[in-house]
């Protein structure tokens, strides 16, 4: 054993504990009772059927195979391929997190170099700030009357403060002498912004951009059983409501693997963004 | 008498104190440095010799007075005066190379991206750094190279004013030795003018061409103005056997360790700083007829 790697000995150790956790879930599901030991009274109440019990995880992974072999299909409006789900999905996120990084992205500089507009916008954005995404749901289908606009506006809403606030503080942030450096060498604004605030806030503005999208997908989620239709949190609605519980766990699992790749994605971006002094 | 080169003519610096008054830095700073001297000045902390650095860099404006360079009144900051700060200062994303190209590309702006590679390239051998170390960020490089590369961003710039401050103050003596060395080769070979914060007396001596005292804040003055002569090229160990250097040592030790002290929050209404020199070599120590002012001031 002494000869692994501790990345090695880590992975060993992951596989084991999900093989463990499977097995504890495998076999802590209870077996269905036989009908003839049932009383008068659970025969009258429906026990007679099979219940509708969390399935094991051997249905799960059967689930999955069967939903990731075939991952497009649609076959109507309440039955679509999960790769079609999680698509609309990660497209409605990406529309809304793309347009609320256009906003915070260029106010949250203006706000990190000028005190006045900070102070001018705190209280705006301390007020907002803490609103759930999901309240402004009814107000955005009132005025936008578009569930799919809607639904962008609500990722909008809640990924534009990280993203905004951390700009605005790795701005600010940037140390003077390297803002003196620029200034004598006599550069420009435009080029200052770019050539010295930019990398130097650049560490700070990616941590608030990889919070933003963990955000945005919890709320997709969320947003998505509300306005019904397509994604994935439309699918765990529906299949909560179609009782289908081996889909359910599936989706979740899907929603978890899905958040951890847009989750690594951003951080490949730290690392490419960060230095140490 | 032709102005000098740089000329700084009466300058003040007062900050409120909180309390509704006013609290004086330094008062009345008048001094000049001509083209291509070496001039470093020494004085306590707090007597305002980042103050003054800062304002002929252009990073902050006096209170009163003006800073005049080739005639022209100096404001705001400008490539014409290169600044090598105390920590470096290099920006920590880009490579050693890269942070001299940077400053090179804003110098040289018509210049094509090889020639300023070439320029930058040059720039750093001259002070020692060569070969894959200049690919590396400042992360990776020791506290000397660092500062290397700092003065190798501000020489290559070509400024008409060179300042820096407190260059060495972070490093350690032996680094410090090498890299003055350094410092004052490429000095040599590109005429820079150049004027240095320090708070080491062997290094201004070894550097200097002249010495600037200042007494201790507030209220701080110019006071004298040394002249080193002790002639070069100047070699650590060979200037101490040079009759002048305990001379000129002792009298700005004396200066810092008591007169310092003692001339400060004085006003004086002198215009420049007093004159003082050195000479041993011959007989008798001959005395240069401007210290008779400093002798007055003294006893003041």
């Amino acid at each position: 054993m002494g000869t692994l790697s501790e990345n090695k000995k880590a992975a060993l150790l992951s596989v084991m504990l999900l093989i463990v956790g499977f097995l504890v879930w495998e076999l802590s599901i209870p077996a269905q009772k036989a009908v003839g030991e049932l009383t008068e009274y659970e025969l009258l109440t429906g026990g007679g059927q099979p219940k509708a019990g969390v399935p094991p995880p051997s249905q799960v992974l059967g689930k999955a195979w069967e939903q990731l072999s075939n991952p497009f299909y649609d076959a109507g409006p309440n039955d679509k391929g999960i790769g079609i789900q999680i698509g609309y999905s990660i497209y409605r996120v990406l529309t809304g997190y793309l347009l609320a990084a256009l906003v915070a992205l260029p106010l949250g500089f203006v706000i990190g170099m000028s005190s006045v507009a900070y102070k001018a916008l705190n209280p705006f954005i301390q007020v907002l700030r803490p609103i759930s995404p999901l309240a402004w749901m009814p107000l955005a289908l009132f005025v936008i009357q578009d569930s799919e606009a809607s639904a962008i506006f609500v990722i909008f809403i809640c990924s534009i403060w990280p993203m905004l606030i951390n700009t605005a503080f790795g701005v600010a942030g940037v140390r003077e002498d390297w803002v003196n450096v620029a200034r004598t060498h006599e550069l420009g604004a435009i080029r200052t912004a770019f050539t010295v605030i930019l990398p130097a806030a650049a560490p700070t503005i990616v941590t608030g951009m990889r919070i933003s999208i963990g955000i945005a997908w919890l709320v997709i989620v969320a947003a998505e059983m509300l306005v019904g239709g397509t994604g994935i949190g439309y699918y765990v609605w529906n299949e909560w409501n179609n009782l289908d519980l081996t889909s359910v766990i599936f989706s979740i699992l899907v929603i978890g693997i899905v958040g951890m790749l847009l989750d690594s994605m951003f951080g490949l971006l730290q690392r490419a963004v960060a230095f140490s002094e | 008498m032709s102005k000098p080169f740089l000329s700084i003519e009466q300058l003040t610096q007062r900050y409120p104190d909180g309390q509704g008054g006013e609290f004086t830095v330094f008062e009345n700073a008048t001094f000049g440095i001509e083209k291509g001297e070496f001039v470093c000045i020494l004085g306590h902390s707090g007597c305002g010799k980042s103050t003054i650095m800062n304002i002929l860099a252009g990073l902050s404006e006096p209170t009163s007075g003006v800073v005049k360079m080739d005639g022209q009144h100096v404001s705001g900051p400008s490539l014409d005066r290169g600044v090598v700060f105390q920590n470096y200062s290099l920006l920590p994303w880009l490579s050693a190379l890269k942070n001299v190209t940077f400053g090179v590309a804003a110098r040289f702006p018509d210049w094509d991206k090889a020639k300023v590679v070439e320029h930058s390239t040059a720039f750093l051998a001259k002070v020692g750094l060569t070969g894959d170390t200049i690919h590396r960020k400042p992360s990776q490089l020791s506290g000397g190279m660092r500062q290397r590369v700092s003065i190798a961003r501000a020489f290559a710039n070509e400024p008409k004013l060179l300042l820096l401050d407190e260059p060495f103050g972070a490093l350690d003596a032996l680094t410090r030795g090498t890299i003055q060395e350094e410092l004052i080769k490429v000095w040599k070979d590109t005429d820079q003018t150049v004027f240095m914060i320090t708070h080491d007396i062997d290094e201004a001596i070894l550097l200097a061409d002249r010495i600037l005292l200042m007494t201790n804040g507030p209220l701080a003055q110019v006071a004298e103005n040394v002249e080193i002569t002790i002639p070069r090229p100047r070699v650590r160990n060979d200037i101490v056997e040079h009759p002048n250097y305990y001379a000129i040592r002792n009298h700005l030790v004396h200066f810092l360790a008591k007169r310092s002290a003692e001339l400060s929050g004085k006003s004086s209404d002198r215009n420049s700083p007093a004159t003082v020199r050195f000479d041993l070599t011959g007989e008798t120590a001959t005395e240069d007829p401007e210290t008779a002012p400093l002798l007055r001031a003294v006893q003041a």
